[in-house]
């Protein structure tokens, strides 16, 4: 018998997905392809579009003022491809700071930010976000001042939801590309803020 | 006991949450992406695909999976489940063909 | 295609109701005073998606906002921290 290394059984999860997924090419209903080519475009859906995003509302007011009346709309002027999107963005200022969990599922702008983190599914975040975000958002290493207001969004129905953080202090002049390399997942969630213009990127 | 369900969850007591640094994120198997695309293929909202499952289906079968076993499967483990009882419902799938398929995928596995 | 029934302002206070079925508004908001921060639209109900019917007509969708201190009795965070849930309109009525 040839040694394929070590021998992984299928999992009941594992079965599952390969049956349904060869029950419903035989029927007709998809091909292989096209679960491959969805595949690939999931792949490609990072937070780095959201951060083209937030960059762009940092430098363009017009956008800005657009992008927090019609999420969507924007995100489409931009060029990036949303399907079925319906996006809300809600901008941090300094005397409010956004959050957003879904304590029902895990709802998450997942066509433009792609799949979101494990914890945000958690039942940890899920369940405490809404009652005890100050002290949630210190588990992160974010400490929010008393005077600035939390404001947690809970997505319960249509609605996908993104931060618009703040631009850090010393960026003026830098070019929307540069300012988007500052703008990780988590500060599109709510539980971190931007990089700093001095900070050095982790590759 | 009844009239919250599990999955209805907030504002309950938990433990403190894991970030794990910016990238949480597990590397996500093949299988699991599968289940991603074959759930968005049949919702309808890609050129040239019909809905045929909605997103509200999946999330009810998500829902009436018993308390014990939600807490104890993944988030892809939760969906290809809820894909499998939505199909079902639907009458998209029989229970017998994937019976059959499921006894002649492990026999290709050499289960 | 049905108008939305209250204004951006508004108060409102959801159903203190604990139905069965596919349910998108939280348990724990149930019951709570907020005022209507913006009117997302009309979507078909996900209660009735759920259950493989159309969903149909659209109903009006609400994003209301509640004080946390009104959430919750223990609220230990700003008297300004809120908490932003979508509702939709047959789970309100006026306050």
């Amino acid at each position: 018998m040839k040694d394929h290394g070590k021998y992984q059984p299928l999992s009941y999860f594992q079965l599952m997905e390969t049956t349904l997924r060869e029950l419903l090419v035989e029927k007709g209903i998809m091909t292989s392809e096209q679960i491959d080519a969805e595949v690939e475009e999931m792949r490609a859906r990072t937070p780095e579009r959201g951060a083209r995003v937030v960059a762009r509302a940092w430098v363009d007011a017009a956008f800005k003022s657009k992008l927090l009346k019609d999420g969507s709309g924007a995100c489409q002027d931009l060029g990036l491809e949303i399907p079925g999107l319906k996006l809300v963005v809600v901008e941090n200022t300094p005397e409010v700071h956004n959050a957003i969990v879904c304590t029902l599922c895990s709802c998450y702008p997942r066509v433009l930010l792609g799949i979101p983190p494990d914890w945000y599914k958690s039942r940890n975040y899920r369940s405490r976000m809404v009652r005890e975000p100050r002290t949630v958002l210190a588990e992160f290493g974010l400490k929010i001042p008393e005077n600035v207001a939390i404001r947690v969004h809970d997505s319960t129905a249509d609605m996908r939801y993104m931060v618009l953080p703040m631009r850090p202090a010393g960026t003026e002049g830098w070019p929307e590309e540069r300012l988007a390399t500052l703008v990780n997942r988590d500060s599109m969630i709510g539980v971190a803020l931007p990089l700093s213009a001095t900070a050095r990127l982790q590759i | 006991m009844i009239e919250r369900s599990h999955h209805d969850m907030g504002g309950l007591p938990a433990e403190k949450v894991e970030p794990g640094g910016l990238d949480a994120t597990h590397d996500y198997a093949l299988w699991e992406r599968r289940v991603d695309a074959m759930a968005v293929l049949l919702q309808g909202i890609k050129p040239g695909t019909k809905r045929l499952v909605t997103v509200d289906e999946r999330r009810r079968a998500i829902e009436m999976i018993p308390p014990k076993a939600y807490d104890a499967m993944t988030y892809y483990e939760r969906w290809v489940i809820s894909l499998a009882e939505a199909l079902i419902q639907r009458g998209i799938v029989t229970s017998e063909e994937l019976a059959r398929k499921m006894v002649e995928v492990e026999g290709r596995a050499g289960r | 295609m049905q108008a939305a029934k209250y204004k951006v302002g508004e108060k409102v206070k959801v159903l203190k109701a604990y139905p069965l079925g596919h349910i998108r508004t939280p348990y724990y908001i149930r019951g709570c005073v907020g005022e209507v921060e913006r009117i997302c639209g009309a979507f078909p109900n996900p209660e009735e998606l759920a259950q493989m019917r159309d969903g149909l007509p659209p109903l009006p969708l609400y994003r209301v906002r509640f004080r946390q201190k009104e959430v919750w009795p223990d609220y230990r965070g700003s008297d300004r921290d809120v908490l932003e849930v979508e509702i939709f309109e047959h789970w309100l009525d006026r306050a």
